[in-house]
């Protein structure tokens, strides 16, 4: 039987519309490509929109001393030194001027006394970078690219979700996609595909993300021939909330800790003094008193010349801290830490977190400028992700790019807060003027009908069954199953039992019923989300197996501390014969250049940090 | 009061368009829950295809508003403690979609108008240079209409679009909020008053302050955005004496 399906055209397909998305989408069309958008939510629905805290460039506002050697020596740092370093260069390079570029578009910053964009501190950056507004920077970044994209000529598909890449020979074609609100088919034609379809973190029952974070675009990758890397490392935040249980997981911005707030255990003490590593422990304050000074200088505008609070140490440490204070039974009431920023006072607090102040007052029935959060570690983020080249932001699937959380190669085994939003708009830029160029050089590529209605059979199996387990049960477990396995602290046995769980999982997804129609079915979405989420569990517990050492986003109970083979090498997953398999490539040695510019700026730090040491003035 | 154990029945509007009736589901509740949880809960538990829309969970992405007994709100904001004080014992919390747009099914309408209007709206246009330079104090005048969500509560609840249905000669008050965005922008230098009088209509809003009421993100969209609009079209059309009589005393019109 063959099903009905609409054919359409394009030079450039991105699928997502997130920050990245958006900004792939702006370039290709501003290229002069025939460009599409195609997305799962409405317009501007996006995770893009939940960032709170701020977009990291190095623009120099806040603090002169900053540059992009800099921002390039904290990202290789707090990568644990095993990002790509290419993209960390073309980062920390770019992103000043792409910030910059938004403010043209309509972006409204927070401002410097000086009439330009402000700029906050935020773990593992050495210098305020952040530029931001209020605690709601995603929402200012998603609504500039959206009301600057509407107007350049781009075809935008809202509520479809893409579940099929199309191929010819070895090279992407096109996509096929159903509609969410009456679950129709259609068949896209281009000349190249962006992936922009953010994360995973879905997989874990504590997570920050929405239901749309089910790592299609991993998954779609992988099919594809993509390559993935870096898959074990995921991000735990360490501060999302704990209580009550409808709320666990939603993000509390590290913009708190970044604006002073402190982190105490359930005996009232400041325990991330004792939890500062080694490789920081030169630039971290060694006393409150000395961690107060800091926070009281930088609120008031001032450059800073004490040291800072470990509380801004980069997010796997705080994560392991507040993780290890609970297990030791020094845990808040519902199994988090506390933390504490009523000691800026309300005024403070509504101009610069106002968006904490609402969530905590409405979701927890606490006043954050009176009493304190209890927090805990959260999914947030996935290092991992499909491997591209750093300049075009391309696959090593032909005509297959991807750019922002779906793509790998800038975060390496740790992402910087921040880091992220700058990351959307670099690289967006790149995939889609690169994408435009690729296609400028092709001719329109068939639709081959074969194809199409196989990723259609696929798709309507589970409305075709006689009847089977809610997909929702199967999900729950799944997410449940990946958290206590393959969770924050990590060992061999859990680990393979997960791959053997996810081996039944994806029997049971196979075999789920979520009813039979095709109009606005979420059970049916979720039926067809399982595979994805088998799929990149999968590829992140075995990459997670792999690695025996503990580093960033990857923490081995059985291998505790960091190996120097293991700093030299990276994880790369791929399909071969229907079959999942990990590899191990040694990461390039560091261009020169680059490396000089590492070593200047470790000495300036070591200087300021002595400086400072010294008490400071 | 504890939640923890209690039985509460919905009456959720179920369906498509016409045909769409109010169905009645009963679930156990739990300490902390949110009206959003609980259509999750009925949707894993006993109607896996009921249709909602829902991103971030935390009144960060405007998906999720409905009508829930009778008032326009979002679901993943609403305690379920405060619905179920407002809630008579033994009755059901009802919970509909907004009324103003076209049904698709159960809980989720055809909100696209909006975005068909926010593409026709001029956008930015300010100094080529790389660095804008503003102050603060400016920023602040926008940044309040910024902070939106899109949730479009507001204009489900205005009587123009809601009960008059001049979506082709209103442009509503979430893009009322986006021009006024654009017009006060301490750099831009777009007009947009001639179609901010006729195509988008302003002199419709008669100022009953309800969008006000409903909006999450707490944004004065009558008096900050849509009077200050009207100010700019009065000043254009109708009274070029009161323009300069404002512009030397930097008192505002009093309606
Ligand atoms: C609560 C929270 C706070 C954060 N705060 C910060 C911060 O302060 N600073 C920072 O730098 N980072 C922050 N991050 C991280 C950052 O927001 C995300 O990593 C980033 O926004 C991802 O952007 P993206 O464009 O890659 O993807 P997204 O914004 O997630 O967009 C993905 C798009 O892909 C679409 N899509 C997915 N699958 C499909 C499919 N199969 N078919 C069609 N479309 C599809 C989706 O509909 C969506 O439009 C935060 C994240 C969270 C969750
Ligand atoms: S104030 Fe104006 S826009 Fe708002 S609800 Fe009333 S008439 Fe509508
Ligand atoms: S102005 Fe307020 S009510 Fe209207 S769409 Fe925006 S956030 Fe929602
Ligand atoms: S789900 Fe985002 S506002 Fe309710």
């Amino acid at each position: 039987m063959t099903e009905e399906y609409t054919k359409h055209e394009y030079d450039v397909i991105v699928i997502g519309a997130g920050g990245a998305g958006l900004r792939a989408a702006i370039e290709a069309a501003r290229s002069g490509a025939k460009t599409a958008m195609i997305t799962k939510s409405l317009l501007g629905k996006a995770h893009t929109v939940m960032a709170e805290g701020g977009c990291a460039a190095a623009l120099q506002n806040a603090d002169p001393r900053d540059g992009w050697k800099v921002h390039f020596h904290d990202t290789m740092k707090g990568s644990k030194w095993l990002a790509d370093w290419r993209m960390a260069e073309l980062h920390a390079k770019e992103a000043p001027d792409r910030v910059r570029e938004l403010e043209q578009w309509g972006a409204v910053f927070d401002r410097t006394p000086n009439n330009l964009i402000n700029q906050r501190n935020f773990g593992g950056h050495t210098f305020p970078r952040l530029a931001h507004v209020g605690d709601a920077t995603g929402l200012e970044l998603i609504r500039t690219l959206q009301e600057r994209g509407i107007h350049e000529g781009i075809d935008i598909f809202m509520e479809y979700t893409v579940r099929h890449l199309l191929k010819e020979g070895d090279r992407v074609t096109g996509c096929v996609a159903y509609t969410r609100v009456d679950g129709d088919f259609h068949a896209f034609s281009a000349k190249s595909v962006v992936l922009a379809t953010g994360g995973i973190t879905r997989c874990w029952s504590v997570c920050s993300g929405s239901w749309e974070y089910t790592g299609d675009g991993h998954a779609l990758a992988l099919w594809a021939g993509a390559e993935l890397r870096d898959m074990e490392f995921v991000q735990f935040h360490p501060t999302g909330m704990v209580w009550p249980p409808s709320v666990r997981g939603i993000l509390v911005t590290e913009g708190v800790r970044g604006e002073g707030g402190r982190l105490t255990n359930s005996e009232g003490e400041r325990f991330m003094f004792n939890y500062v590593p080694e490789m920081f422990a030169s630039d971290h304050a060694e006393t409150i008193e000395e961690s107060d000074q800091w926070v009281e200088e930088v609120v008031s505008g001032k450059l800073a010349t004490v040291r800072r609070p470990p509380e801004l140490l980069t997010r796997d440490v705080v994560a392991k801290a507040i993780n290890s204070e609970v297990k030791a039974g020094r845990g808040s009431p519902h199994g988090g830490a506390f933390l504490d920023i009523s000691h800026r006072g309300e005024e403070a607090i509504l101009k610069k977190l106002p968006s904490m102040h609402h969530q905590f007052k409405e979701l927890a029935g606490v006043d954050i400028s009176k009493e304190p959060m209890e927090v805990g570690p959260t999914a947030h983020y996935v290092m991992g992700g499909v491997r591209v080249n750093a300049e075009t932001q391309e696959s090593n699937v032909p005509g297959l790019y991807a750019c922002g959380e779906v793509a790998s190669g800038l975060h390496g085994a740790n992402r910087l807060g921040g880091n992220s939003l700058s990351d959307l708009i670099t690289f967006g830029k790149r995939a889609g003027e690169h994408a435009a160029k690729r296609a400028d050089t092709l001719a329109q590529p068939g639709i081959e009908d074969a194809q199409v209605q196989s990723a259609i059979t696929e798709m309507l199996a589970p409305l075709n069954r006689e009847g089977g387990e809610n997909p929702g049960l199967i999900y729950d477990e799944m997410r449940d199953m990946m958290q206590a396995k393959v969770g924050i602290i990590r060992t061999k046995e859990e680990m393979t039992e997960a791959m053997d769980d996810l081996a039944a999982f994806n029997e049971r997804q196979a075999a789920c019923f979520p009813g039979t129609s095709r109009k606005y079915n979420s059970g049916w979405h979720q039926a067809l989300d399982l595979k994805n989420m088998v799929d990149v569990s999968t590829a992140a517990t075995l990459a997670a197996l792999t690695r025996e050492e503990s580093r960033g986003g990857h923490t081995r109970d059985d291998f505790p501390g960091e190996t120097e083979a293991w700093g030299k090498i990276i994880n790369i997953i791929y399909m071969e014969d229907g079959e999942m398999k990990v590899r191990q490539e040694n990461v390039e040695p560091m261009r020169d250049d680059l490396g000089d510019a590492i070593k200047e700026v470790k000495s300036m730090i070591a200087e300021r940090a002595a400086e400072q040491a010294g008490g400071g003035n | 009061m504890g939640l923890k154990g209690k039985k509460q029945s919905f009456n959720i509007l179920k369906g498509e368009g016409e045909d769409a009736e109010l169905q009645s589901f009963d679930i156990e509740l739990d300490e902390g829950m949110v009206v959003l949880d609980c259509v999750h809960r009925i949707q894993h538990e006993q109607q896996p295809d009921l249709a909602v829309r829902w991103n971030c969970k935390a009144g960060k992405c405007g998906s999720c508003s409905a009508e829930i007994n009778g008032r326009p709100r979002l679901m993943c904001m609403t305690r379920m403690s405060d619905v179920v004080a407002e809630t008579p014992e033994g009755q059901a919390i009802e919970i509909r979609p907004m009324k103003a747009f076209p049904h698709v099914k159960d809980l989720v309408t055809d909100v696209s108008w909006n975005y068909e209007v926010a593409q026709r709206i001029k956008p930015i246009k300010g100094p080529d240079t790389m660095d804008w330079e503003f102050n603060q104090m400016e920023a602040d005048r926008v940044q309040q209409f910024r902070e939106c969500i899109e949730c479009f509560l507001c204009v489900n609840t205005c009587h123009v679009l809601r009960d008059h249905a001049l979506f082709d000669d209103f442009a509503g008050p979430r893009n009322l909020v986006r021009l006024a965005q654009y017009e006060m922008h301490p750099l831009d230098t777009e007009d947009r008053v001639p179609e901010i009088k006729k195509e988008f209509g302003v002199e419709y809003c008669n100022i009953t302050r309800c969008c006000t009421e409903v909006c999450p993100a707490g944004i004065q969209i009558t008096d900050d955005a849509i009077i200050q609009l009207k100010e700019r079209v009065v000043d254009r059309y109708y009274d070029p004496l009161q323009r300069i009589w404002r512009t030397i005393t930097r008192q505002k019109v009093r309606y």
